[in-house]
């Protein structure tokens, strides 16, 4: 499979131009390239203007970093679009659906369609949700589930995220630059409008609010503070929702409800959209010396007075050592087929399985299942003899830490190179918000691109970028007129 | 408002005035060298300069003596040196990031594009005859932060912290400007061989020009104490400051329904003493006495502050 060629979105396997590129091929065409390395160049002081890095303290160089932003817009067709999205939400409500059953009856370890020491022994299970049901039984509100594409029909379900996925201020933010860089190209399109996500996103979260909440919810995103990478996100989206960003140490619990401190006197708060991991959510509930969190918090969530988005032990559903398993959980749970497949997965703890893949170590990416941001990872084609070696070693010592996949051919999308405009492999994460019965999906997503030639690592760690990710809209026309008014209003006005 | 926003909205207008006051007593040192320079005076200048900058302890472990180069690197470069132009920035910037739902766009990017500046920058760049420019660079990136403050910010909690910040700052700052030449200020000073001293003192404020306005006749130290002092008209006097620092805290606590606590009281009392205050009784207290109760005053002021609407 490695040796495949890479679908590119805009020229397809055959290098004729497929119908939702051809306006950005004949931008591309029209374009002088100094034009575009002059518009990259403007696009990075914006983007340092407005202060949008992320923070990467203790690894030396500059602590506040720019991920890199290109200019060639990723396009979707409405078409496609409509069948990944409908993907989506059949895989989020089963991921729900898997946690509500896992924290309670266990339904599905019975019916062993999970096989249950994979679950039971699994660290990411939180024993502090047994037998407790959320406010309005949604445990991850706020996911983020990473696609790929190998074929025009062909995308595949690469990892979720249901615990505190980030990146979705990227999203907005490249809408953004792209409307002030580009304004007339982007009126050329029929653009899904994408800024309304913080608006549903405040929905979502007014709507996790415990029973025990009378009247208007009050919000707050609690941030481990501004040494976290993602620390401009969360002030992006308080900022965006009109809500409070607090700090572990502006909270305090009293009688199990918990309030923030203001110049006021405290004032009670009902949900949490929390931005910092489980381990260190409340010292007297896991990490007994996390600064970062609230002392008490559990006991006032399983009191009932207070929701934590997502809820906590959401690891559960997406520690790669489940993933293979989530198709059996649509099944399951839905009675449905699954609309986007996952990407073949081998189980280094299941023997046969460990034997295919030390055999076939230089055609497979190998991960870490409780890995993250593009660390542990090897991908098998790339790799160095020794690397492979190491791999092997540490797979035979830890079995049930590593899993392996197909080195896919991962499409690629054109993008501003050093010499000039060249393919380069993307991902895609679009954001699905759940609140109830409903679920939210603005059209489109992060599109997260491989800068290096070659390269198959999209992670912003390791040097990936980003691309605005536009959903070709026929129905809504006026719809980019709409958002370049708004873009222009947020310019001048936020604050 | 979430007590820890406040917090980092009065100190972030601090940070931001005590970098603009740093670099107007360094302009009123390099000035000074130039004209007393010759006369074998320049360190006492320098040190006057160290003192009102609360830093001469901190200043002393680090270098042997005082030179004008050191005193330059110590007030602008030493990051050891929490007063310093750069650290003042850093701080204030740092302050900024955490709480930049708080600000308006305007001003964070007059803080961030001067920081993003400010870290760039080589140390030849404020050498020499190159000191002045970055000086009034500083200064007017301040007072485009201040405008920007007071331009684009709602008249909420937020902007009072904001404007406390930067009145306590500005108070403490004339205060101690004050005092380092108090010996010069003196009834008893001799006219001829003060008169640098007294212009300094007045440009350290900003001041000079207002000074002829106000009074139309030539400087004299009495006049001088006063202006800073006692008149309102000065906007960085003692009780302009205070006036407003009153105001602020009374327009906090008529927005939260009137609840007071002991920093509104120990406002009132200071501003008071300043409204109603005769110069004369300053001088019969002795005036470095009464800038070392004012400096006092004004620290406690800050704590009350905290402990009231922070930490309360």
């Amino acid at each position: 499979m490695s040796q495949a060629k890479a679908f590119d979105e805009m020229s397809g396997l055959d290098g004729e131009i497929r119908a939702p590129y051809a306006e950005i091929a004949r931008w591309l065409r029209d374009t002088p390239r100094e034009l575009l390395y002059r518009k990259r160049q403007e696009a990075e002081m914006l983007f340092r203007r407005i202060g949008i890095t992320f923070a990467v303290y203790g690894e030396g160089g500059d602590p506040e970093r720019l991920i890199p932003f290109d200019l060639i817009p990723r396009i979707i067709a409405r078409s496609e679009w409509e069948v990944l999205a409908g993907g989506l939400r059949q895989r989020v409500r089963a991921l729900n659906l898997f946690l509500a059953d896992i924290y309670a009856k266990q339904e599905i370890l019975r019916a062993v369609k999970v096989p249950a020491d994979l679950i039971l022994g699994n660290e990411l299970l939180r024993p502090e949700m047994k037998d407790f049901v959320p406010p309005g039984g949604i445990y991850t509100h706020i996911c983020g589930i990473d696609v790929v594409r190998t074929g025009p029909e062909d995308f595949y379900v690469l990892e979720d995220n249901c615990r505190t996925p980030s990146g979705v201020s990227y999203m907005l933010e490249n809408r953004e630059a792209m409307l002030r860089l580009f304004p007339r190209l982007c009126a050329r399109h029929r653009l899904a409008p994408i800024s309304r996500y913080p608006e549903e996103l405040l929905t979502t979260l007014k709507a996790a609010a415990p029973a025990s909440c009378k009247g208007e919810p009050t919000v707050v995103i609690l941030t481990p503070g501004p040494y976290n990478s993602a620390y401009y996100e969360h002030c992006f989206l308080a900022d965006e929702m009109g809500v409070e960003v607090v700090e572990g140490a502006d909270l305090f619990v009293q009688e199990k409800v918990v309030y923030m401190r203001t110049t006021a006197g405290p004032k009670r708060v009902d949900v949490i959209y929390r931005r910092i991991d489980d381990e260190y959510l409340d010292p007297e509930a896991f990490l007994p010396d996390s600064m970062l969190g609230v002392p008490g918090l559990m006991a006032a969530y399983r009191a009932g007075n207070v929701a934590l988005a997502n809820a906590p032990g959401c690891g559960i559903a997406d520690d790669k050592a489940i993933y293979p398993y989530v198709p059996d959980m649509i099944r399951f749970y839905l009675n449905e087929e699954p609309l986007i497949g996952n990407v073949p997965t081998h189980l280094c703890e299941r023997e046969e399985d460990r034997k295919y893949v030390l055999a076939n170590l230089d055609k497979l990416v190998v991960k870490l299942t409780k890995g993250s941001g593009g660390y542990g990872m090897m991908v098998g084609p790339h790799a160095t003899a020794e690397m492979r070696e190491e791999f092997r070693k540490r797979i035979i010592a830890n079995p049930g830490n590593y899993i392996a996949q197909p080195t896919l051919a991962l499409s690629t999308v054109p993008t501003v190179a050093e010499q000039g405009v060249a393919p380069r492999h993307v991902d895609l994460r679009p954001f699905v918000l759940t609140s109830g019965e409903e679920i939210r999906i603005v059209p489109g997503g992060l599109t997260r691109v491989a800068l290096r030639e070659g390269s198959l690592v999209v992670n912003s760690s390791q040097g990936g970028g980003t691309k605005d990710t536009w959903v070709l809209d026929d129905a809504l026309v006026e719809a980019v007129t709409a958002e370049l008014g708004m873009g222009q209003a947020q310019a001048n006005g936020r604050g | 408002m979430l007590s820890r926003t406040a917090e980092c909205l009065f100190w972030l207008a601090r940070y931001a005035e005590r970098a603009a006051n740093v670099a107007r007593g360094l302009s009123v040192a390099y000035r000074m060298d130039g004209i007393v320079g010759q006369a074998g005076g320049e360190a006492e200048e320098w040190r006057a300069l160290l003192t009102a900058s609360g830093g001469e302890a901190g200043f002393h472990r680090k270098y042997e003596t005082v030179t004008p180069d050191a005193v330059v690197h110590w007030l602008v470069h030493d990051t050891d040196n929490p007063s310093g132009i750069l650290a003042c920035f850093e701080a204030a910037r740092h302050n900024a990031r955490t709480v930049r739902t708080a600000l308006t766009v305007d001003m964070w990017e007059s803080l961030n594009d001067s920081w993003n500046h400010l870290r760039t920058l080589p140390p030849e760049a404020t050498e020499g005859e190159k000191l002045p420019d970055f000086l009034s660079w500083v200064r007017s990136r301040v007072m485009l932060f201040n405008g920007a403050a007071a331009d684009t910010m709602l008249r909420q909690e937020a902007w009072r912290f904001v404007h406390l910040g930067t009145m306590l700052e500005r108070a403490d700052n004339t205060a101690r400007l004050c005092d380092v030449r108090h010996h010069q200020l003196s009834p008893a000073a001799d006219g001829a061989s003060e008169y640098v001293h007294w212009q300094a003192a007045l440009r350290s404020v900003s001041a000079l020009r207002a000074y002829h306005w106000v009074y139309r006749e030539r400087l004299d130290p009495k006049r001088i104490v006063d202006l800073m002092i006692l008149r309102p008209e000065l906007p960085r006097s003692l009780v302009a400051c205070y006036g407003e620092v009153l105001e602020t805290l009374e327009g906090i606590a008529v927005g939260q329904g009137g609840r007071r606590g002991e920093c509104h009281r120990l406002a009132g009392e200071i501003h008071a003493r300043l409204r109603y205050g005769r110069l004369d009784a300053i001088f019969e207290q002795g005036l470095h006495d009464f800038l070392t109760e004012m400096i006092g005053l004004t620290a406690r002021l800050g704590s009350e502050i905290e402990s009231f609407y922070i930490r309360g």
